[in-house]
Parts: structure tokens; sequence; C-alpha cells
């Protein structure tokens, strides 16, 4: 497609093989400065564990799941502001970072995609927002990952444990976008008010 | 329990740091949008494929590299649970649909200001607690299925990684070209 001549920050996205590139020099410069692999479902795990803890620390320290993510009363806990922690607060911001410096604000809450199946109505969009986001995490942690933990950081490690993952989730989101949206046809419009030509 | 809150101040710089980056890639690659994810498993869009295959390879050459040259003390894996890995990609998926956004780029599409994704990561704060609840249980049920323990494609068979990155590499490059050169027709078509 011919884009008219636009400022870097300006044009709708970058090329995703340059993005793809970017998230994997990041990558290098985590194993080699900070000695771990990215991921964002444990922070979720850590987040919900500290929620609660303020609540029932006991009831917290005896469940199985928060040990094995973020250690135990006799060998000491692992801080909780760790650099996962700080990594996705900031993750947040550096999206913002981006919104601001290509001047494409959208909030949205009912995609495109979505009310052409499901109607215009947010409250409908947002119950399946907070259903779907439970979901996604109860499988995440089931699994042991997500998409950044797995299929980035543990694709790149040629580790067994993502291919299984990564071939199941593709599987799953098949089946489920075809049954939800198959049906929809490819132009429905996409509520995206980035500059695209 | 909440005795040693923060990490050190080295590690926070840095993961912030990285944060920031990541945030603003996958912001500025597009792929913090309802349809683009939604899109990819539709086969409508191949943004995601593209973004993770090239990040993947980037940073499998990478670290695969600085193994050998002893620059990295070792890999960062996690056992392979076939079970547990295999329901739980499972029903990920599902809640990708429905949510929209994998955990990473919902946090990003806060960043946004996407209404769906903060009530989508309120929804995964509670998931991961229940799921923490209900974790003895599941383990015990799936963990019988099997276990192949730390372990790596390259572990689990005779040639080394470079053969899996190599090969990774060339079907990865064959399938983008397929892909540039099919989106090339429709456009002009």
């Amino acid at each position: 497609m011919n884009q008219p001549p636009m400022g870097l920050w300006r044009r709708a996205w970058w090329s995703l093989y340059a993005i793809g590139t970017g998230i994997g020099l990041l990558s290098w410069a985590t194993f080699l400065f900070i000695d771990k692999s990215p991921g964002t479902s444990t922070l979720l795990v850590g987040a919900a564990g500290t929620a609660l803890c303020t609540a029932e620390a006991e009831h917290v320290a005896e469940r199985m799941h928060y040990p094995k993510e973020y250690g135990t009363k006799v060998g000491g806990f692992k801080p909780v502001f760790d650099w996962q922690m700080s990594l996705h607060l900031t993750l947040i911001a550096g999206a913002f970072s981006e919104v601001r410096l290509s001047r494409s604000l959208r909030s949205e809450a009912v995609p495109g995609l979505w009310a052409a199946r499901f109607g215009a109505s947010r409250v409908k969009r947002l119950l399946a927002a907070l259903a779907g986001g439970f979901i996604l995490l109860f499988g995440a942690r089931m699994a042991g990952g997500c998409t950044s933990g797995y299929g980035i950081s543990g694709g790149l490690q040629l580790a067994v444990w993502n291919w299984i993952f990564f071939v199941t989730t593709f599987i799953s989101g098949i089946a489920t976008a075809f049954a939800l949206f198959g049906r929809v046809p490819a132009s429905a419009p996409s509520t995206d008010n980035r500059l695209e030509s | 329990m909440l005795t040693n809150f923060f990490t050190d101040p080295r590690t926070i710089l840095l993961g912030a740091i990285t944060g920031l980056i990541f945030g603003f890639l996958l912001h500025r690659g597009g792929v913090t949008r309802y349809h683009v994810i939604v899109g990819q498993f539709l086969f409508r869009d191949h943004m995601v494929l593209k973004t993770m295959l090239t990040a993947i390879i980037v940073s499998s050459v990478g670290i695969y590299a600085m193994l050998g040259l002893g620059m990295i003390k070792g890999l960062h894996l996690k056992t392979a649970e076939l079970g547990m890995n295999a329901a739980g990609g499972l029903i990920f998926g599902v809640g990708m649909v429905l949510l929209g956004y994998c955990p990473g780029t919902a946090l990003a599409a806060v960043g946004q200001s996407s209404r769906d994704a903060m009530v989508g990561v309120l929804g995964a704060l509670v998931g991961a607690a229940v799921y923490a609840e209900a974790f003895p249980s599941i383990h015990r049920m799936l963990v019988p299925l099997g276990n192949l323990g730390e372990v790596t494609l390259a572990d689990i068979s005779p040639v080394s990684p470079w053969v899996f990155i190599v090969v990774l590499a060339i079907l990865t490059v064959g399938l983008f070209v397929c892909l540039e050169q099919r989106a090339a027709k429709l456009v002009v078509g």
C-alpha cells in the first residue's frame, strides 16, 4: 500500500519485523543484564497474592502455588516488588508514551469486530472482558506462563513446554474465534482511529 | 510477610527500562488491538505471528550464542508438564479471544486507555487468585499425564539447538514470504 510520507512517530505503525526484532534484542538484554526471562502472568499471580496477603497473610502463605513462585516462610520470601513488577508498571507507561508520540489516543470499550457480532452494548463487552481475563490467567497459570513468558521467552529457549502451549493455544483460539466471529465479514469496521491510509 | 517488599534498585531500574521499551514496541506494532489478536486466530491478519516469530528467531540466536560464549549462566526453563501445559493452553486460547489480549498486551492496552483491557486485568487478578486456590487438586489430576522436567527441544532429540533454530528460521521466513505475497496479491486484485 502506498502511504503518504509521514513523520516517524505519526506513521500508522512500524514494520512488524522491526518490532519483533526489537523485542528479540530486548530479550538479549534481559538475559544479559538481569539474568531473567520476561513473563507477564507470574506478575499477576504476585499481584493477586499481595492483594490477598494484606487481608489474610497466613492463608496466602499456606497456598502451594504462591510459595512456588514467591518462596516460602522457611526459605525466605522473594521480594514482591521485583523486576517483573517494575517491568509491567512501566509497560503501561511505555504504551502510553507511544500513544502520545503518535497522537493516536483511542479509548474504546467496544471494539468494532465485537460490536459487529454482539452489538454496541458496553456492559456486555465489559462482562465478556472480565470473564476473558479470568479464563486467560487461569489458563496461563495452569500452563505455567503466558504469551510473553511462554510464546517469546519459552520459544526463544526452544523449551518443550512452550511449544505445547503455543500449539494448544492456537488450536483453542482458532476454534473460539471461528465459533464467535466466523460469520462476521472481514470488512466489518474496525474502530481504529489510527492514521491509516 | 512483606518484610522484603522491594528487590534491589538496579534490578528495578533495569526492569523499568525493559517494560518501557516493551510497552512502546507492542503499541507501535499495533498488536494491542482487539481485531488484530482475534484476526490472527481467524487468519485474517497475521500481525501477531509476524511479531512473535521474528522476536523468537532473533532472541534465540542471541541467547544461544551468548550461552555458547559463556556470557550468560544458563537458560530459564520451566518444567514441561504435558497435561498442565496442554490443558492450560486450551483454556488460555478461549480467554485470549474473549478478552482480545494476552496478559502483556492487555497491560499495554491499559496504557492506551482501552476500558475492556482494564476490566480484563481485574478479571485476570481474580483468575490468578482462584487458580492458586485450585492449584493442588488440578496439579494432582494433570501431572500424572507426563512430566519431562526442564527440557528444551534439543534436550529430547539428538541434534544441536542450532538445527532447531535454523530450521525454525527457514520455516518462518518461508511463511513470511507467502504471507507478504498473498497480501500483495490482495492489494493488486
